[in-house]
């Protein structure tokens, strides 16, 4: 098992940086996902963390030692490709016997290793199958096999659910956290679906651009998003925002003014900045309460029913749309007028540069 | 038809009549495929087995088998079978082998890639008589070639390769026409490759020597195994180059079953012997060909 240690490593693809200095250590045993929209570099990172990408600038530092310049296979990783990457001539057992034999391992020892994850990952009945007889789950499955008969030090993930469907999916997410229990590996994992980052992760790193946005575990990335951009990737359906002026503030809180001239005291600390200065406010779906009109502040314009959950878009009277959740048994109609409240120990507050205020008591589950 | 047939399998009277009209619109591809093949074939076999010497017109009559028995004993014919499958067998290595190196080394990025490929490419499009003039004359000539001047240049004393290797120089003819086509059609299979399959390999720890062993050649086997179909079609009726350099010679030391064939027909004015020659090509071809189509479609199946 094994630490990370990245130290502001840098990708440049002709004259373009793709990777713009990260430095992050990852410690040992932690399940870390890189998260982020297409295009954040990512991948990127995690194919440099493999090998696969040479390191333009800065050091890559696995259990202490520097690997730059260390061949991928011989780095001690094993890595889940999205697409899999099965060997498609091979049976399940020679795919996962390739590595053990370039490694040189003798033929009894591959046999049982072989057996014993084949029966961790319930492959025996497939060990003699190609992988154009399984299924997409079997397929992510032997995948997964391979990666783990190395014994490697850290395991990458490269998005391997996203070619599963909806059900496969949900079920894959949950054996691949109770198989990072049971092997207590450090593990890297990619992905662009926040519910797989906020339900298996230990740390979340949140990409953009190449650029870390925010380090942190779920809940901290969901209480206390450092800056604007985390604070609407995480979370789903999405952060409401709107703008509003700040008055004053101090230790313990900041006033603002919203547009319609509602006064709002929010339990965070202003940066320095001066009254009058025009910030955003942010508050999630699930944190704004409807309340019967009391003017016409608003009027329901969608309702999506999920069962569970009930999703009101309300049109406010400047013409903005607010998302509202509330339980499913809400018996609101279209075009009904409503008011929104907004509980100020639940609004997040954006400075101008996009960084959030700093909150005055940090949430208990996200200390 | 077969098939045409056994869908309109005949219940009633309107359906026969249905049948009917199926083979009346089948008939005229039918009966061309008839004549352009049957009857060509069926006056092959009557000439192989009757006397039938242009220059001769007094020797005529049915002559039994003894065409086939003059064929089978005459060392030239076993010589001519021998030419064949060297030819065959070498052309294939040089054009699969090579052409799976070419095939990988232009998979890779490099300058002017574009026009190298265009290059590589081109000698397919020159035709056989062509290709084998150019190499007789202005490659290979003992005292014009290019080849022979280089020779010169650095002091050597340039071999007459048509006259002392003329089978080993027409393989080498007909190996530059052919590389191209494997090239060609084993630089699309490699470049089909899944690269992450590459990567995943890379990550077990694969050089690129295991790489190429245990992931792309598998990869190639089937875009192999149709190469060695489509080449070894045409090889076996290798023609053109032998007769524009060598014309069989010196003696019958480059001559084929193709061009035994000719030479006895159209050089001997024997159409008798040439008509069993062709019959025991068609043997020879049909065999080969079963057993190809039949490792080739194992070889296709996944």
């Amino acid at each position: 098992m094994a630490t990370l240690e990245l130290k502001s490593l840098r990708k440049t693809y002709l004259t373009e940086e793709i990777i713009k200095g990260i430095s992050l250590s990852i410690e040992d045993r932690e399940f870390v996902v890189f998260v982020g929209p297409s295009g954040c570099g990512k991948s990127t990172l995690l194919r440099m963390i493999a090998g696969l990408e040479d390191i333009t600038s800065g050091d890559l530092l696995i259990d202490g030692q520097r690997v730059n310049d260390v061949e991928p296979g011989k780095r001690g990783l094993a890595m889940v490709f999205q697409s899999y990457a099965l060997y498609p001539h091979m049976d399940v057992y020679k795919n996962m016997e390739f590595g053990l034999k370039l490694a040189g391992v003798p033929e009894k020892e591959r046999s049982e290793k072989i057996q014993h994850v084949a029966a961790t990952l319930q492959l025996e009945p497939y060990l003699h199958h190609k992988p154009g007889q399984l299924s997409g789950g079997q397929r992510q499955r032997v995948a997964i096999g391979r990666a783990i008969v190395r014994n490697p030090k850290v395991f990458l993930f490269d998005e391997p659910l996203s070619n599963l469907d909806a059900a496969l999916r949900g079920q894959m997410r949950v054996e691949l956290s109770a198989l990072h229990r049971k092997l207590n590996a450090t593990t890297i994992y990619v992905t662009h679906d926040q519910v797989e980052a906020m339900t298996m992760a230990d740390k979340i790193v949140v990409l953009q651009k190449g650029v870390v946005e925010q380090i942190g575990s779920p809940l901290e990335l969901y209480h206390h998003p450092r800056n604007l951009f985390v604070a609407k990737f995480i979370g789903s359906p999405p952060m409401n925002f709107f703008s509003a002026i700040f008055q004053n503030g101090g230790h313990d809180g900041s006033s603002v003014q919203l547009r319609d001239g509602t006064l709002l005291h929010v339990p965070v600390s202003p940066p320095d900045i001066l009254p009058g200065t025009k910030i955003t406010v942010g508050i999630r779906p699930e944190h704004v309460e409807l309340a019967p009109a009391s003017d016409d502040s608003g009027v329901v314009e969608v309702i999506e029913r999920l069962g569970a959950i009930t999703l009101v878009h309300v049109r406010c009277a400047d013409g903005q749309i607010i998302v509202v959740q509330t339980d499913g048994f809400t018996t609101l109609e279209v075009d009904t007028p409503v008011s929104l409240k907004l509980p100020p120990q639940h609004c997040h507050l954006f400075a101008p540069d996009g960084l959030a205020f700093e909150a005055c008591r940090r949430h208990p589950l996200a200390a | 038809m077969q098939a045409v047939l056994e869908h309109s399998a005949p219940k009633g009277a309107s359906e026969r009549k249905g049948k009917r009209t199926g083979l009346l619109l089948l008939s005229p591809a039918v009966l061309i495929l008839l004549v352009w093949s049957l009857v060509p074939l069926a006056m092959t076999l009557w000439y192989s087995l009757i006397n039938y010497n242009l220059i001769d017109p007094t020797l005529h009559g049915f002559a039994g088998f003894s065409n086939y028995w003059y064929l089978l004993t005459d060392p030239d014919f076993l010589y001519s079978l021998l030419h064949t499958v060297i030819l065959v067998v070498g052309v294939l290595i040089i054009s699969v082998g090579g052409g799976t190196l070419l095939a990988i080394l232009y998979d890779q990025e490099f300058f002017g890639r574009g026009i190298a490929r265009v290059l590589v490419i081109s000698p397919f499009f020159v035709m056989p008589t062509v290709s084998a003039l150019l190499w007789k004359n202005l490659m290979l000539h003992p005292i014009y070639g290019v080849y022979s001047a280089m020779m010169r240049a650095v002091g050597l004393t340039p071999i007459d390769w048509l006259a002392r290797f003329p089978l080993l120089t027409v393989m080498m003819i007909v190996s530059w026409e052919w590389l191209p086509f494997a090239v060609l059609i084993l630089l699309t299979a490699v470049q089909s490759l899944d690269s992450e399959q590459k990567e995943a390999a890379r990550m077990d720890g694969a050089g690129p020597i295991a790489q190429f062993r245990h992931i792309i050649l598998p990869h190639l086997s089937r875009a192999i195994s149709v190469v060695v179909m489509i080449e070894t079609i045409y090889l076996l009726t290798i023609f053109a180059e032998i007769s524009v350099t060598t014309a069989g010679g010196p003696g019958v030391a480059s001559t084929n079953l193709a061009y035994l064939i000719y030479s006895r027909a159209l050089l001997q004015f024997d159409v008798g012997g040439a008509s069993a020659g062709g019959v025991l090509a068609i043997i020879i071809a049909n065999v080969a060909a079963m057993f190809l189509v039949r490792s080739v479609a194992r070889n296709l199946e996944v």
